[in-house]
């Protein structure tokens, strides 16, 4: 009967139609009423994507669960979704997150209630549509509404600098995705009018086509990621933001980023890919090395978390222009327990602001005192995110380094820097916030988190873990999906002759 | 060519200009309280126009009295959507010039026969039938603007609107008389068989050419040619702003298309006005969006946008091919819905001594209407082309038509400039929504306006959910007419 279902189009619709009902509740008077359909409809939103994994085939290549039907025929332009196991994964953290959001701001927001809960059930529906669209203009269409209800989340109901922040978000994605955008009605022509992926991956392009709609993604995907040089947006959305908006930016927005380079830009110009992959991979580098040393100087901690979000995304663009399985599979582990652990860590950051409103490290000290239970939890995604072995942030850097050194030593020796910049921030950091003795009066004053804020915070420990000793569950839905991924990006796509 | 001599392919036309001197007289035995009925029966005359037009309407081209007039595929399509995009500017500025004293029978007489000019326009076959809907348009255009008479700035504006307006049609006459030099016929269809058969005196030609172009690039108010609309648009009231903004661009890119694409369209000319028109689409663009970021009254930044949006027009036109002037079509149809939506959106919050026209005064409109500030919203994103509302389809179609032809360099250039003029729309919403109001009135207006302005917002969300029909149709008109 889950056969029968459209359970694609419903995880992309489900919380959309979620979000209007959202606002239809009107203003503030009704705020309890919507913070329960929100909830209701982040809820169904992750429910329908359970069938997805369990009725998932890991053994079978290509894409299941494909929905089509004619949209825009004078384009040639099909409805047409479809997931493998790379966007299963991705679906499934973007379901979550949206459930792990509605919950976390059920009290901190107070303002505007209806349009923040809608802005975040609209923002999930069209994240899940980006992951699971194989038509390059579906997958377009929903890439760039996503900006919409986030330049809203952090415009509102940001900090103090936050139109600053809303604007510099916007243009700069906007920027990158414009050139996508020429860029694929390139590829409509030469792939003989007809904007499907599979059409794309088929299509033969001589070298320097090759290499313009490499840099058109490029652009769009890495300011998305984002990489070294393009990453200066990050830090003032991200400490703009409210805590829902940071989380879904670290924990799903980025990887649309990553989640492009995997389904356009490797398949649809592999030679230009390969040709290019040392300067993605310098960048990279440069990411995770010097964007750690800036993380370490940080005084306030969304910033802090921010730098380390970009040095951490690092090793996802490093491992997927590394070409090789382990590497790849690392990538992709690498995004999903990114998700799980700055997510974490941005609802720390969050559960602390609410208590003190502020986020300098300065002002912090001996709050384990106070607050043991979340210090224990915030440890946990502190070490997590210093890449600990047995949590899920140990495995895709691990496997990462490994398909560097298979490729080149001193790429995995950079790599392996983060290791001890990545321990050094965040562990850094916890010691001067949670350890010593009570700082000041504020903090003396602090009360443990609620059984809300302990709830989220449990699940996302509990993944965490769980992705870090028996990362298998994860693992497998990757192997074919990614054996698939490799096997047609070593072919060339060069125009024979 | 045998000519057929029916009367009912201009039923439309002839029932608006009857209709038209009817309201010119009833209008005189009315009093001011009144008016109403004027209103009422002007209605009633563009909801009788767009059902004869739809009902007379024919796939195949029809001409008539002796070839002057057409009545093909786009010509219906065209005109449907003028005396439905009139008949939802006369909605919004009931009130507006109720409150400025301008509800009166001389505005809709004027819009009666401004209509007809667009109409008559619009299914031209013969350089004298365009030239004469043409004056006829931009002579009640002119006397519109002018209407507030007490007025300094509407004043000014109306001037400076005539005399670029008579220097445009002067160079468009010239070019046509040029045309009849080199081919001895006004008739379009006529001028586009001896162009295709190999042109006689391609000199004199090109030089019409040139001239024609400058003419439709005043009318089109696409730079270098522009002057005149930031002024006009601010200086007139914003009903007649609306007016102006709205159905005579339906117009403007019918007489494109009768003169560029039937007229010249023969290959070797189409060469020769790409290229102008790329240089000109260029330099909209650019100016457009550059200058729009410095505005601070909306109904100028709304002109310089416009300015922006003809160059995006140009781009699917000078293409030349079927798909590129179906995607103008598609274009300008999209431009208009959101125009109408926006300034709709300035009408609503105008009220007596009180115009909406600064960009502050759209501060913290989410605070005071939830609903306006969403369709406002989705206005803005839709003139700045974010997905998935209907302006997105409307860039797309006209980039991929420009790709098609292989300048794809023409294509980045629009997308970069599109982004600037991202920048201007954000603003408004920025305003609307990260900022404390500054006006706390409470927004008042009728029913009608409220519903209409909803079903217009919610529009170009829908129609960017489902752009398909909209765009068949324009490119299935375009085919069969050109």
């Amino acid at each position: 009967m889950m056969q029968g279902l459209p359970l694609l189009s419903l995880a992309i619709w489900a919380p959309i139609i979620a979000g209007v009902a959202v606002l239809l509740t009107g203003g503030d008077r009704n705020a309890q009423a919507s913070r329960v359909i929100a909830l209701i409809g982040a809820l169904i939103g992750f429910a329908v994507t359970i069938p997805l994994y369990t009725g998932f085939n890991t053994q079978a290549g290509g894409f299941q669960f494909v929905e089509m039907r004619p949209w825009i025929d004078a384009f040639n332009v099909n409805y047409h979704l479809g997931i493998d196991g790379i966007s299963l994964l991705l679906i499934l953290l973007n379901s979550l997150t949206t459930v792990i959001v509605v919950i976390a701001g059920w009290e901190v927001i107070q303002s505007r209630v209806s349009q923040y809960m809608a802005a975040f059930l609209f923002l999930s529906g069209l994240m899940n549509g980006v992951f699971a669209s194989l038509d390059g203009l579906l997958f377009y269409v929903f890439f760039e509404a996503t900006l919409i209800p986030m330049f809203i989340i952090v415009g509102v109901w940001g900090g103090p600098n936050r139109v600053y922040a809303a604007v510099k978000f916007f243009l700069y994605t906007l920027l990158g995705s414009l050139l996508t955008l020429v860029a694929l009605i390139y590829l409509y022509f030469t792939a003989g009018g007809s904007f499907s992926l599979f059409d794309f991956y088929q299509a033969q392009l001589p070298m320097a086509a090759q290499v313009l709609v490499f840099i058109a993604f490029f652009m769009a995907f890495a300011v998305k990621v984002p990489m070294w040089p393009v990453h200066t947006w990050l830090p003032d959305a991200h400490v703009e933001a409210p805590t829902g908006g940071s989380v879904v930016l670290a924990a799903v927005m980025l990887k649309l980023g990553g989640y492009g380079f995997l389904r356009l830009t490797l398949p649809i110009v592999p030679d230009a890919s390969l040709l290019l992959a040392p300067v993605v991979i310098t960048l990279s580098l440069i990411a995770v090395v010097y964007i750690g040393l800036v993380a370490l100087v940080q005084t306030d901690m969304k910033k802090l978390i921010a730098y380390s979000s970009i040095s951490h995304m690092g090793f996802v663009t490093l491992g997927t222009f590394l070409f090789n399985a382990q590497a790849v599979e690392g990538a992709i582990i690498q995004m999903i327990s990114h998700g799980f652990i700055s997510g974490a860590l941005f609802l720390c950051v969050g559960v602390l602001y609410d208590r003190m409103h502020t986020r300098n490290i300065a002002d912090y000290g001996g709050v384990a005192n106070r607050m043991p239970v979340f210090a224990a939890l915030f440890m946990l995604f502190a070490m997590a995110n210093a890449g600990l072995p047995g949590t899920s942030g140990f495995v895709g850097e691990f496997l990462v380094i490994m398909g560097a050194m298979q490729v080149n030593f001193w790429y995995a020796f950079a790599a392996s820097a983060t290791l001890i910049f990545g321990a050094a921030y965040t562990l850094w950091m916890y010691k001067r916030v949670v350890f010593g003795a009570v700082a000041n009066d504020h903090v003396a004053q602090l009360k443990d988190i609620n059984a809300r804020e302990f709830l989220i915070l449990a699940v996302l420990a509990v993944l965490t873990l769980w992705m870090g000793i028996w990362p298998q569950p994860f693992v497998e839905v990757l192997h074919v999906s990614v054996n698939d991924l490799l096997a047609h990006v070593s072919f060339s796509k060069l125009p024979t002759q | 060519m045998e000519y057929i001599m029916p009367l009912w392919p201009a039923y439309p036309e002839l029932f608006l200009l009857v209709m038209a001197c009817v309201i010119l007289l009833v209008d005189l035995f009315i009093s001011d309280d009144n008016r109403i009925v004027t209103y009422g029966l002007t209605q009633f005359t563009l909801a009788g126009c767009a059902l004869l037009t739809f009902f007379t309407g024919n796939a195949e081209p029809v001409y008539t009295f002796s070839g002057m007039f057409v009545d093909d595929l786009m010509a219906d399509m065209l005109k449907l959507v003028t005396c439905v995009a009139v008949i939802m500017v006369l909605v919004y500025a009931r009130a507006y010039n109720a409150a400025r004293g301008l509800f009166t029978g001389e505005f809709f007489t004027l819009a009666l026969f401004a209509t007809l000019g667009m109409m008559v326009m619009i299914s031209a076959n013969h350089l004298l039938t365009l030239y004469l809907g043409l004056e006829l348009l931009s002579l009640s255009l002119y006397a519109m603007v002018a209407l507030q008479r007490d007025s300094v700035r509407a004043t000014e504006a109306a001037m400076k609107y005539f005399v670029l307006g008579a220097l445009a049609s002067g160079m468009l006459l010239y070019g046509m008389s040029m045309l009849y030099g080199a081919t001895g016929t006004l008739e379009i269809t006529e001028l586009a068989r001896l162009a295709n058969e190999g042109v006689r005196a391609q000199v004199v030609l090109v030089f019409a050419l040139v001239f024609i172009v400058a003419g439709l690039g005043f009318k089109l108010g696409a730079v270098p040619f522009h002057m005149w609309v930031p002024d006009v648009y601010q200086g007139a009231p914003t009903a007649v702003t609306l007016f102006i903004g709205s159905a005579p661009k339906f117009a403007a890119f019918a007489i494109v298309m009768r003169l560029l694409a039937q007229a010249l369209g023969a290959d070797a000319l189409t060469e020769e006005w790409r290229n102008m028109l790329a240089v000109m689409a260029v330099l909209s663009l650019a100016i457009g969006n550059l200058t729009a970021i410095m505005q601070t009254n909306l109904k100028r930044m709304f002109a310089y946008s416009t300015i922006s949006h003809m160059g995006f027009l140009l781009l699917g036109v000078l293409s030349g091919t079927i798909d590129g002037y179906g995607a103008g079509m598609y274009y300008v149809t999209v431009y208009v819905l959101m125009t109408l939506g926006a300034f709709g959106m300035i009408l609503l919050l105008a009220r007596e001594g009180f115009e909406a026209e600064n960009l502050d005064d759209y501060k913290g409109l989410n605070r005071r209407s939830p609903w306006y500030a969403f369709l406002m919203l989705l206005l803005m994103f839709s003139m700045a082309g974010i997905p998935p509302t209907v302006g997105f389809y409307a860039k797309l179609s006209v980039l991929q038509a420009v790709v098609g032809i292989g300048l794809w360099w023409l294509a980045v250039v629009a997308v970069l400039f599109s982004l600037i003029g991202a920048f201007y729309y954000l603003r408004i919403v920025k305003l609307m929504y990260f900022d404390e109001p500054v006006d706390t009135a409470p927004i008042s207006a009728s029913g009608d306006v409220r519903a209409l302005l909803s079903v217009n917002g919610i529009a170009v969300l829908l129609l960017g959910i489902a752009p398909q029909p909209l765009l068949v149709l324009c490119i299935e008109a375009v085919r069969a007419s050109i």
